[in-house]
């Protein structure tokens, strides 16, 4: 499918820019590159033939804001057909349920329309290892019986993938090991967002 | 998120004011899920959890198995009647021998007041207690309270009034401590020798005339009359008749209509109709009831996910 051999952004690694392991953090994506990628992901959902079935779906707590973000944007560019956005929890069917010191904490569902016969688009900051997204799928059938269900994702970890499950539209790809760690940055008007990658994890 | 204080359920005093929350907001959002076409998650898809009923049951044990099975637990019952009880096994063996069997959880009803207590100090697992005698029935408090909260929103300040047969009542008990924890003003309202002497010591206020309770309160729960409770030693009745205990401490229309302000009912059900609560009430607008029975899976789900999700449990 054409849709699906998008080129996939910049990538950047961190092996190739020396400076970068003496800094704590550095910057992936400012705040003007934010926005201009947020653009090209609308216009790659734009060009769907099936647009006016699109449906977003953000993965709770983050990938929510990620898919208003998009929505807004899809909004302005194509007034006529208002693309419905929903939030999932996945919490009740995450994998690392009783291996943690403390219970998953659920986050609010907000799923104001119906998938079933939707081309559904799942939501998410950060994919690293996979198994949100596994749930995400999980949770997700459990309102209905989608017609399709593609990923977007505003940062691609390629590295340490734990099961099987690649993104069809991406904003960076990022080679990063595992001791990193992306953070998004989001804020309240949108106009400040930014993702820096983190050279140990926040405690 | 923080994990719950107590690895048990055993009473209301094992929960502090942000174990309360924690279990409220986790409810919420099972409730969210019991509205989904497909009602279940795979949470607890690994466990195994014993309901062990000593006593009759059809609401705490219908709800505690349907939230078992909508968090995709192994569920195994067990009611004391048609079990080795009845050939004078004791408590403590008829659990371990069920544990021998790899069981995760045990929810216990048990006739003896402290009876899951005793049980915690000598089994080796994680007990949610569903009612022990006439001391607690910690899980229909915090239903009770949590249909108040999506009601009312705050419970801070709201007056709620307890009616009937506090002596036997753990339902009261448990809804006195929970709601005067959480900072709601509790009445008790009943016949003399339905109050015990001891009650004030709980926070509580005392009335013995339903009217004037009625025109204080905002929520009145109205209790069932333990008729399989009146056990006096020395054989004396609580009360004369049915029919006189209805006229003076049983809510109907016309005694509602005598209220200025609107009153929710609540009731823990099973209702001994046209005692305690006339019919018209029980199904009026005003009336909780059911939504008090549809938070109650939403509420066990949650303490069952809480108390199971922890490492180590």
């Amino acid at each position: 499918m054409a849709l699906q051999k998008m080129k996939k952004g910049r990538r950047v690694s961190p092996f190739f820019v020396p400076y970068l392991r003496t800094m704590d953090r550095h910057v992936l994506i400012a705040p003007p590159l934010f926005v201009r990628i947020i653009d090209r992901l609308a216009h790659q959902l734009l060009e769907d033939p099936d647009f006016d079935r699109l449906a977003l779906v953000g993965i709770q707590p983050r990938g929510g804001l990620l898919a208003q973000r998009i929505a807004a944007r899809l909004n302005r560019l194509h007034p006529d057909y208002p693309v419905p956005c929903g939030a999932l929890d996945v919490t009740f069917h995450r994998d690392d349920f009783r291996r943690k010191d403390h219970p998953l904490a659920p986050s609010e569902n907000d799923m104001p329309f119906l998938v079933e016969d939707r081309r559904v688009i799942l939501v998410d900051d950060v994919l690293y290892t996979g198994r949100t997204v596994r749930a995400a799928m999980e949770a997700l059938l459990s309102f209905g019986r989608p017609a399709s269900v593609q990923l977007l994702v505003l940062i691609d970890r390629r590295f340490h993938r734990e099961l099987p499950i690649e993104p069809q539209f991406v904003g960076l790809t990022v080679d990063s090991i595992d001791a990193q760690f992306v953070r998004v940055h989001w804020s309240a008007d949108g106009s400040a967002d930014e993702v820096e990658l983190l050279h140990a994890k926040p405690l | 998120m923080k994990a719950l204080s107590s690895r048990h359920l055993i009473g209301i005093r094992d929960l502090t004011v942000s174990d309360c929350d924690l279990i409220f907001r986790t409810a919420e959002e099972f409730k969210d899920v019991l509205n989904r076409p497909i009602k279940k998650v795979p949470s607890l898809r690994d466990l195994t959890i014993v309901n062990l009923f000593f006593e009759n049951s059809t609401r705490t044990r219908l709800s505690f198995e349907l939230a078992e099975k909508r968090l995709s637990a192994d569920v195994i019952n067990f009611s004391a009647s048609a079990s080795s009880v009845s050939k004078g096994e004791t408590l403590v063996d008829t659990v371990n021998n069920i544990l021998a069997m790899k069981v995760d959880m045990v929810v216990m009803r048990h006739p003896l007041p402290g009876a899951a207590a005793f049980l915690q100090s000598r089994v080796n697992t994680q007990i949610v207690n569903a009612g022990d005698g006439t001391h607690e029935h910690p899980t229909q408090a915090l239903l009770d309270a949590f249909s108040l909260r999506m009601k009312f929103g705050e419970l801070k300040g709201l007056k709620v009034a307890i009616v009937g047969d506090i002596r036997h009542s753990r339902v009261a008990i448990s809804n006195i401590l929970l709601l005067t924890k959480l900072g709601a003003e509790v009445e008790v309202c009943g016949p003399r020798t339905f109050i015990p002497k001891y009650v004030t010591e709980l926070g509580v206020r005392v009335s013995h005339d339903l009217d004037a309770t009625l025109a204080w309160c905002d929520v009145a729960n109205m209790l069932r009359i333990q008729l399989e409770r009146q056990d006096d030693p020395r054989g004396i009745p609580y009360f004369s008749t049915l029919r006189e205990y209805a006229q003076r401490f049983g809510l109907h229309e016309e005694r509602l209509q005598r209220v200025a302000h609107p009153i929710a009912i609540m009731h823990p059900g099973p209702i001994n109709r046209g005692v305690e609560l006339s019919a018209g009430v029980a199904d009026g607008p005003h009336s909780l009831i059911l939504e008090q029975v549809e938070n109650g899976v939403a509420i066990r789900m949650a303490v069952l996910y809480l108390l199971a999700g922890t490492r180590g449990n």
